[in-house]
């Protein structure tokens, strides 16, 4: 039962360090600001996820485990709200996403910043 | 060791980066390293003042200034650059050469671990009875000094409220009602209205279990009124200033940033009366243990008002200028 | 002159020598103050690399450790911070007072602006 419970964390921990390596890499590299906010999303769930879920596993039906989900559930709370905060002030800041075909009645022109980098 | 060279990485960024958003976020992070490595290093109750005040207070004042002195990113333009890498080189290669004799990372033989500290460690356990030596110390045996602390941070409220608390001739108050913050603002979004409604009593309560779990875990008064503060800070930045204003305006305020202090003198003065030193709180109670209980909680109490009741009172005199 | 041993206190050097260039090149003044908090937390990791103890642990009390880190300098530190916070706090109210003296927060152009009075 430990041995099966090791394995499951270690799996859960690496999954969840390669989550965030490969978030980290889409912020830096992805074209477009709202493109990068979707790596950041998967920093926050698929990498801190994991490796808390992983934590849990470590530590037993203890006080920590309460302590680790709780932290898992804010966690689940707060980032998403936070890209969306982000997203939502960038939109009223004047980034407009990069689309191949910009719309039609796009008559004043590029309107703001452009979030091409 | 790595966590210290990223740090370093960050510094270099910071003096490069001309943008000043940039540099406060990069600052922002920076404290957050920071704070990773403390728990590394095993300071586990300065990691998380750190990651409190440096990345949630400081980040949130940098804002306010930048967004009160330049309205756009404004660059730093260096002149005699060259003066000032000479002048870096010459007095970095001398503190270098200071520390060639300094005792090795990590050893437990140096100077530093071997006088006063064992003995804090050792006779912590039979004197205070606290599990967390650092609250103890800094409660207890160093409590005087703390207690100048807690005076700075209240000098450091006064101060700003002097200096920016009236607005100046220029700047008007912008006559904004509730109805162009629903059309407009941040108010008419309805994910962040909610979730923060969420987080709140959450927040508030969790600054309550840092303050009285400081005597078992790491946490205290320092923290504890940081996170208070960081709760009205955020129904602030949501909600209307003005609204915030109205729930903790500048009496509660003022109130109660003398009231921690004076609890805390307030307490070494009682011990004083009862016939001991000043700040022993041994003669409080009948055992020696459970009057440095009492003691410790009593002025970490005061420490936390007032260190919430002073990053609220800055805050807030910061968002109530106008641009 | 072991490498190892000497590295942390060669790396808050250079982060104090990044922190005193800040403040002594660039003309900002929030870069000036952003620089001081650099130089700030670089003598917070000085102490705090002093502290640790090679096999201790956190310093809080518990059955069957047998090594503790150094208290004492986290005391140091904990309020250290927290009144750093306050400076820096003061700091900043000084310079949106400057601004509203002299209308910009660049050093040359108050200095200029002093000597033509």
């Amino acid at each position: 039962m430990e041995f099966v419970l090791d394995v499951a964390s270690w799996v859960l921990i690496v999954v969840g360090s390669v989550m965030l390596v490969i978030g980290g890499i889409g912020v830096v590299r992805l074209p477009d600001m709202f493109a990068r906010m979707h790596g950041a999303g998967i920093i926050d769930t698929m990498g801190a996820g994991s490796i808390l879920i992983g934590m849990t596993f470590q530590a037993g039906f203890t006080i920590v485990t309460v302590k680790l989900l709780l932290i898992f559930v804010f966690i689940m709370f707060t980032s998403p709200t936070t890209t969306h905060a982000l997203a939502r002030a960038a939109l009223g800041g004047g980034v407009r996403p990069w689309v191949d075909q910009p719309p039609e009645d796009d008559d004043a022109g590029d309107g703001g910043a452009s979030s091409k980098t | 060791m790595s966590l210290m060279a990223f740090m370093g990485v960050i510094g270099f960024a910071v003096a490069r980066l001309r943008n000043l958003f940039g540099v406060v976020m990069l600052t922002g992070i920076f404290s957050l390293t920071g704070a990773v490595l403390y728990v590394v290093l095993d300071a586990v109750d300065v990691a998380f003042t750190e990651a409190a005040v440096g990345a949630g207070i400081a980040t949130v004042l940098m804002l306010g200034t930048l967004a009160l002195t330049t309205s756009e990113e404004k660059p730093a333009s260096d002149n005699k650059p060259l003066l000032s890498l000479l002048l870096v080189t010459v007095t970095g290669a001398v503190l270098i050469y200071g520390t060639l004799d300094m005792p090795y990372y990590g050893e437990a033989t140096a100077p530093i671990n071997n006088h006063v500290a064992p003995r804090y460690l050792e006779e912590s356990g039979r004197e205070i009875g606290l599990p967390n030596v650092v609250t103890s110390v800094l409660a207890s045996y160093r409590g005087y000094d703390t207690l100048g602390e807690t005076f700075v941070i209240f000098t450091a409220a006064c101060g700003v409220l002097l200096i920016i608390g009236r607005p100046q001739r220029g700047r008007r108050r912008a006559r904004r009602d509730a109805n162009w913050d629903i059309e407009h603002g941040i108010r008419k979004n309805v994910i962040l209205r909610v979730v923060s409604k969420l987080l709140l009593p959450l927040i508030l309560l969790f600054a309550l279990y840092v303050q009285w779990h400081g005597d078992f875990g790491p946490g205290g008064g320092f923290q504890a009124g940081v996170i208070f503060a960081s709760a009205f800070i955020l129904y602030a930045i949501i909600f209307d200033v003005d609204l915030a204003r109205a729930v903790i305006g500048p009496k509660v305020t003022r109130f109660f940033l003398a009231l921690g202090v004076t609890l805390y003198a307030g307490t070494g003065t009682a011990c004083l009366l009862f016939g001991s030193n000043f700040l022993d709180y041994s003669i409080l109670l009948d055992e020696q243990t459970r009057g440095q209980h009492l003691g410790i909680t009593l002025v970490e109490f005061g420490v936390g008002m007032t260190v919430a009741a002073a990053m609220v009172t800055i805050f807030f005199t910061f968002a109530s200028q106008e641009r | 002159m072991e490498f190892p041993g000497l590295f942390n206190y060669w790396i808050v050097v250079v982060l104090m020598m990044t922190g005193f260039y800040i403040v002594i090149a660039h003309n900002n003044l929030v870069k000036k103050i952003v620089g001081l908090n650099i130089f700030q937390v670089s003598v917070f990791v000085f102490y705090i690399s002093m502290a640790k103890v090679e096999g201790g642990t956190a310093p809080i009390l518990a059955e069957g450790i047998a090594q503790y880190s150094n208290p004492l300098p986290h005391v140091l530190i904990l309020t250290a911070i927290v009144v750093g916070v306050a400076t820096t706090a003061l700091g900043l109210a000084l310079v949106v007072r400057i601004r509203d003296a002299y209308g910009t927060v660049e050093d040359d152009e108050i200095e200029a602006q002093e000597n033509d009075l």
